[in-house]
């Protein structure tokens, strides 16, 4: 397919799935606030995602203190700030709109449908706007999206770039999401004090890993399980495995003449995941471990775009 | 002028419904108004959500807009699609034949039918085309032919479109919406089919591919997602199953044309371009042109890549040229035409122009280079204001203009703010044309109507709507 329509599918996904993950946080600190004492771990929680995420300087620049309900409607809703879930939504359709031929017509009209609901949606100011709904609806348009995308695409070139702009993006947001709670993934970071609940709850939310957690794991929360749950295990569909690994399966699938050695760091990363034991991460340091890890995703993106894409440069 | 306009639904005063619109109205006449106003709203929504629209110019909020979409359908009978179709045949086979010769032997020119200087002068003759032969001899493979139909009820052309003629990808649409709103319509009533357009025109753009070449690669050049028509740009590539490209998708090496593809370069044998001549080389044309492909001309002269709607066909479509098009059927096929054209006065004959200063208020006045329905004249609509403006711009330059008598186009029942009620119409059929191929004519074309009361102006960019076409088989 051509270059551009494959760097506009990349992106399309990349931006899609940048709406859902910040919806899903949202609505995680969402839920958090309307909890009696849980003041104080919000605002750190929320300042800590807000830096991993770099919002502070936008957020900053239009409002003075951190005020939970102002960080909602910010990230949600506004118009100017071109990381908020809006503008990730209207970017997404854009994408979507300059290769509407290469997607089904289904995709089309739903992205297309997202956008144009949510427009209407943000027209209304606070406090009319309800933000637990609005995230709620964003996450319910995402899993229309990805039944649709994995529902109706044929498993083409096509489908390829929209999972490795998909998985990429998952990765980051989940390692950038990890980061901005990494002091407490520390082993001993809570030594045999009472882990705060709602501090866990947030993170685990914001990956829906909550319920997925108790199952897994049946048991108290540690720091050790998340960050194991969360990085290490190729059955939690967000973890950092999982998305190495379909990374690398759909780089396999779109090999061209000059990717070997993208294909090739991507299954590396892949197969470090596959074969670590959290026991080896801990000892390097979980925020050391996570600044590499997201230092190689964003070397494997420059590839992706240079092999395939339309490269930065020339675009 | 709306009182003596032909009704395509309704027989004069009185009468009942044509013929062709009998069980239709029929059908209509039991509608309840809520039913109807609720599939108008619906139409509205689908449109909205598949985004079929267009952008309008001097808009303010530019983006996008939906073409207004009637439900009322235009129906022709059959026996009048025949004859329709056999006098588009013949017209668009004479232009190609013209086009041919003015690039060639210029025979036409030679015999004297078309002062010569009025061709070659012409700002549309691309000089670059002379001798240079096209696969298949044909240069307008796509041909939007406006007809309207006068007040005695007869059809005639009223423009030919050989460049980028668009507007197909609204017949199909507006096609499938009416499947979707009234499915009952479409089995009462057997309409002849529309939607092997995509196919009839692969298969002839595939015909044009230079010769040798195995398995021709097809592409739909387009300026991109922000130009007006660039919905049926990305529908007709993906009803066609090509590629959608723009010029920093292509590039030319060893006189060749190329892709760039995620698998690296790959051949490109046919560019259907929806892109005018101006912007298709930098280095031939505009210089200043980001949307096409810098060494097009060389590979195009050189044979190894076909253009289709070929570079230079502006010249056919110029309405200067127009009032010759008669006599092009009777130079090039010996025939007589069988769809007449609008009488036109051309300014820059001393005696047509004088007759027309003195009849200002009565005409239309186009300017021969004007699109769109823009720098149009419609002389009993103006304002005494506007009607010495242009009196004075056409002394100052004639030649620039050509004049037609104010027809009253006809009309068909449309809904408005207040109901259903005559609006004037035109249709443009879309001609195909291949290689070792007869002419194709998709039963119908795009209605066009014009939506406000009394006016004459359908054209899409400034407010018009469209409705779906009807050609009877029964």
């Amino acid at each position: 397919m051509l270059s551009r329509t494959a760097d506009h599918l990349y992106w399309m996904s990349r931006y899609i799935e940048r709406a859902e993950s910040l919806a899903r946080l949202v609505d995680a600190h969402y839920r958090m606030s309307l909890l009696p004492h849980s003041g104080d771990t919000l605002a750190e929680s929320l300042q800590a995602t807000m830096t991993a995420l770099h919002i502070t300087e936008a957020y900053g620049a239009k409002h003075a203190a951190l005020e939970p309900r102002a960080v909602f409607e910010f990230v949600s809703l506004d118009r100017d700030y071109s990381g908020s879930i809006l503008s990730c939504l209207r970017a997404a359709r854009e994408n979507a709109r300059a290769v509407r031929g290469s997607l089904t017509s289904e995709l089309w009209v739903t992205l297309n449908s997202t956008w144009l609901d949510a427009r209407v949606l943000a027209v209304r100011r606070s406090p009319n706007v309800d933000i637990g709904q609005f995230v709620e609806w964003v996450k319910e348009r995402s899993h229309l999206t990805r039944g649709v995308t994995i529902g109706t695409m044929l498993r083409d070139e096509a489908f390829h770039f929209t999972r490795i702009g998909t998985f990429l993006e998952r990765a980051d947001s989940t390692a950038r999401i990890l980061t901005a709670h990494q002091t407490d993934l520390e082993p001993g970071a809570d030594a045999g004090a009472v882990p705060d609940p709602y501090q866990w709850s947030v993170l685990l939310r914001a990956l829906s890993a909550f319920e997925v957690y108790r199952r897994v794991y049946r048991d108290v929360i540690t720091p050790f399980k998340v960050a194991q749950l969360l990085i290490l295990r190729d059955d939690m569909p967000r973890s950092l495995l999982r998305c190495c690994k379909e990374v690398y399966s759909n780089l396999k699938s779109v090999a061209n003449e000059h990717s070997a050695e993208t294909e090739r760091r991507a299954g590396e990363m892949h197969a470090l995941l596959h074969f670590t034991r959290m026991e080896e991460i801990t000892a390097q340091g979980v925020p050391q471990f996570l600044e590499s890890f997201l230092a190689r995703l964003r070397d494997l993106g420059d590839r992706v775009a240079h092999d395939f894409l339309v490269p930065p440069a020339e675009a | 002028m709306a009182t003596t306009a032909y009704d395509e639904m309704y027989l004069a005063k009185n009468g009942g419904a044509r013929t062709q619109y009998r069980r239709y109205s029929e059908w209509l006449a039991v509608q309840p108004a809520d039913r109807l106003a609720q599939k108008r709203a619906e139409a509205d929504a689908l449109f909205h959500r598949v985004g079929i629209t267009f952008a309008v110019y001097g808009q303010e909020e530019g983006a996008e807009r939906l073409i207004p979409f009637d439900i009322v359908p235009r129906v022709l009978p059959l026996e009048e699609w025949i004859r329709l179709e056999a006098g588009l045949k013949q017209r668009v086979s004479a232009l190609n034949a013209f086009i041919h010769d003015i690039y060639h032997d210029q025979q036409i020119l030679k015999a004297g039918v078309i002062p010569a200087e009025q061709v070659l002068c012409n700002s549309q003759y691309r000089p670059e085309m002379q001798g240079i032969d096209v696969q298949g001899g044909i240069y307008a493979h796509i041909a939007g032919i406006d007809i309207v139909r006068d007040d005695a009820g007869e059809f005639r052309v009223l423009e030919d479109n050989l460049r980028v003629p668009s507007g197909v990808s609204y017949m199909l649409e507006n096609r499938k919406m009416m499947m979707r709103l009234f499915p009952e319509l479409f089995s009462e009533h057997r309409i002849a089919p529309v939607d092997h357009y995509p196919d009839v025109l692969l298969d002839n753009l595939r015909s044009v591919a230079p010769t040798g070449v195995a398995d021709p690669t097809v592409v739909l050049l387009t300026a991109g997602a922000h130009n007006s028509a660039y919905f049926e740009h990305a529908f007709l590539a993906q009803q066609m199953g090509i590629e959608l490209v723009e010029g920093q998708d292509l590039f030319v090496r060893d006189e060749a044309v190329f892709m760039r593809t995620t698998q690296g370069p790959q051949r490109v044998d046919v560019i259907y371009r929806r892109i005018d001549d101006d912007f298709l080389d930098p280095l031939v044309f505009r210089p200043d042109s980001m949307l096409g492909i810098p060494g097009l001309l060389t590979a195009y002269r050189a044979g190894r890549v076909t253009i289709a709607n070929a570079i230079g066909t502006g010249v056919a479509d110029d309405k200067s040229i127009y009032p010759y098009v008669p006599e092009m059927i009777r130079f090039y096929l010996g025939q007589a035409p069988i769809i007449a054209n609008v009488h036109t006065w051309m300014l820059r004959r001393p005696d047509d122009l004088a007759y027309v200063l003195a009849h200002l208020p009565e005409l239309v006045v186009k300017e021969v280079h004007g699109a769109g329905g823009y720098g149009m004249l419609i002389g009993p609509a103006a304002s005494t204001a506007e009607i010495e403006r242009f009196r004075r711009q056409i002394i100052a330059t004639p030649e620039r203009y050509i004049a037609q008598p104010t027809l009253a186009l006809s009309t068909c029942p449309t809904f408005a703010e207040a109901g259903l009620a005559p609006r004037h119409i035109d249709l443009r059929p879309f001609v195909l044309s291949g290689r070792g191929r007869d002419v194709t004519i998709v039963p119908g074309g795009l209605t066009r109507v014009a939506l406000t009361e009394g006016s004459l102006v359908v054209n899409s960019s400034q407010g018009g709507g469209t409705k779906d076409t009807w050609v009877l088989e029964n």
